[in-house]
């Protein structure tokens, strides 16, 4: 018993004062060692270099390109301005916007934002619903061959998705959906095997006693996924669903495969773009930051809201 | 066949459900088997062939990896990619533990972890245009940064020297704070009096990370190590963004390679037998690493 004096469950105990580095973190008062205030400063430069990215972003985009040239360090936004906000809304005429520095093509931002959302909420729906199928009969039904089948699925977390792409897309090609929002669902649609390892783990510890109430009131096993395993694994059905919502949304190289015209294009391929894009007069740095910024700004939001669970889901969901 | 329904206590539903449990694996099924299991069977025969989408593949037997074996861009590519994997997952792996160290003695806020976590929500195609602009070698905030030190400006995406370290830098600035809180759930399952123990015997801070921290992170620092690995070989996003493989191909790496064959010049076989390659690498690479980690054997018990 050496954690007397320093149990974390009395948080209020007066800190030994001859022990100064050597406490449990959750400790109210502590005396600052140069030590403790080092690490503090090493932490506050990482959060620099990890958040200043993102002030730039803004500061960029609420600036205008032909003061960006002039003043390239100055840390508030220069000669402030919407204009590349506007751009990419399509608010600007095109000698407006080329006046700009802006490329002046017709940039459908909406329709690629209503592509990208598209594509990450029919593929995160299906995905975590079939997965949850799928995770409730490997964890709650009982059938022969149930771990035989559940080690196959096993295997396919050995098949890099990298390699599956150029197959995927012959697959695809083969069923028409080439440059379709459905042929860049197609493959997430079903399921993937961490999504159903991932639920599986926690309809296992679903307690016994609720379902088999109800099957004794006659529910039938379809009724106890529905009403009864799904409502009480709310929280990790969320959890799947958000870093699914961020993933499809992030994807890249497989709508960038599938995608030719602005029909299916999804925002991060149009984004890619850019570079090729580039008007004479330089990149337009402010529309496209302002671009950015507003591709990024649904995850951002969605994190604001759930960054809880997404931060504390991170640790198991990696591991487990 | 099925099971009598037996009534012992706790166990009332005990029946045979397979009609239902087929059912209920059926969509999944389908996307195992025709996304999973069919395209690497399918990606394994395409390597043994010629393929150019219009004329029907043909079976060339082992050429395409003989042609592969005397293909400079091929070796070239390889040896980009690894490059970077070695840069990438070396500094991430060093920053994401001195993040996680640091959170865990300082802080367990979940602000703090949020803050840490919040470049890996934004796109790789959104992280390497925001640091194609800030490390542009006119404008960017980076070069100025230099310049006011007193060093020369850097091409970080022109130059073939900087190009890769470049890349790998801006893939550790998405990823680092993902990794950390990985690292951060692995040190949480230490037990505090592991640390208590060692603190009684006088044992100081750096002693005590490399004493006891460190060798008892092990097993999870090899599972995070193997994650990030099999993704790092996978770069394509940043790259694909940036600098397309330039200049000339200093950046040309192995998935940027096999997606010029595939979709510039329609060499669909020789493309898969490169996807061949990489699964190799990455079957290899995981094994070694697996076995040298010793990963998911702990010594806490």
């Amino acid at each position: 018993m050496t954690e007397t004096t320093t149990a974390p469950a009395a948080p209020t105990t007066v800190p030994a004062p001859d022990t100064p580095r050597a406490a449990p973190p959750r400790r109210r008062r502590r005396r600052v060692s140069p030590g403790r205030v080092l690490a503090w400063a090493v932490m506050i430069l990482l959060l620099l270099v990890t958040l200043f990215p993102f002030y730039w972003m803004l500061r960029t985009a609420l600036s205008s390109n032909g003061a960006l040239y002039a003043n390239s360090t100055s840390l508030l936004p220069v000669d402030f301005s919407w204009g590349g906000f506007e751009r990419v809304f399509g608010l600007q005429s095109t000698e407006e916007a080329i006046a700009q520095g802006g490329s002046g093509a017709s940039i459908d931002f909406w329709l690629y934002l209503r592509n990208s959302v598209v594509v990450a909420t029919v593929v995160t729906a299906c995905q975590v619903f079939f997965s949850a199928m799928a995770a409730y009969a490997f964890s709650r039904l009982r059938w022969r061959g149930r771990n035989v089948v559940f080690g196959v699925f096993l295997l396919s977390l050995m098949v890099p998705v990298i390699f599956t792409l150029l197959p995927n897309f012959l697959l695809v090609r083969e069923l028409g959906l080439v440059d379709t929002l459905l042929g860049i669902m197609l493959p997430g649609l079903f399921m993937t095997p961490f999504a159903i390892f991932f639920l599986r783990q926690f309809f296992m510890n679903v307690s016994t006693e609720v379902e088999e109430a109800a099957l004794i009131d006659g529910a039938s096993k379809v009724r106890v996924f529905f009403a009864i395993i799904i409502p009480m694994s709310v929280g990790p059905i969320a959890t799947i669903s958000i870093l699914t919502y961020i993933g499809s949304w992030n994807d890249y190289f497989w709508p960038l495969m599938v995608s030719y015209t602005d029909d299916s294009r999804v925002l991060t391929v149009a984004l890619g773009n850019f570079n090729a894009q580039t008007p004479q007069t330089g990149p337009d740095w402010a529309g496209l930051m302002a671009a950015t910024l507003v591709a990024a700004l649904p995850m951002i939001l969605l994190f604001l809201v759930f960054a809880r669970r997404i931060v504390n889901s991170i640790g198991f969901s990696g591991i487990k | 066949m099925a099971s009598p329904s037996v009534r012992a206590p706790g166990r009332v539903g005990r029946r045979d459900d397979t009609r239902l449990a087929l059912l209920f694996i059926l969509p999944a099924s389908i996307g195992l088997v025709a996304f999973y299991f069919w395209p690497l069977v399918r990606g394994i025969w395409l390597s043994f062939t010629s393929w150019d989408l219009l004329s029907p593949a043909e079976f060339v037997g082992l050429e395409n990896y003989r042609a592969m074996a005397a293909d400079p861009v091929f070796w070239n590519a390889v040896r980009v990619t690894l490059l970077y994997v070695v840069i990438n997952i070396g500094l991430q792996t060093v920053v994401a533990l001195v993040i996680a160290v640091l959170m865990q003695r300082l802080s367990r806020s979940t602000l703090l972890r949020s803050l840490v976590l919040a470049p890996y929500l934004v796109s790789n195609v959104v992280a390497a245009l925001v640091f194609l602009w800030i490390l542009d070698y006119q404008l960017g905030i980076g070069n100025q940064v230099l310049e006011w030190v007193g060093l020369d400006r850097i091409g970080f995406f022109t130059s073939e020297a900087w190009a890769i370290p470049t890349i790998a830098v801006v893939n550790v600035w998405r990823h680092m704070g993902y990794t950390a809180l990985l690292i951060f759930a692995g040190l949480q399952a230490i037990p505090p009096t592991t640390y208590e123990a060692a603190r009684v015997d006088g044992a100081s801070e750096v002693r005590t990370f490399f004493g006891i921290t460190l060798p008892l992170l092990r097993p999870i620092l090899g599972l995070v190590l193997i994650i990030s690995v099999i993704g790092s070989f996978q770069v394509f996003d940043t790259v694909a963004v940036t600098t397309n493989g330039g200049p000339v191909d200093a950046s040309r790496v192995l998935q940027l390679y096999i997606y010029d064959k595939a979709f510039g010049q329609f060499d669909f076989g020789y493309a898969s037998a490169l996807s061949v390659a990489m699964l190799l690498i990455l079957v290899v690479v995981t094994f070694f690493q697996y076995r040298m980690t010793r990963a998911g054997q702990t010594d806490l018990n």
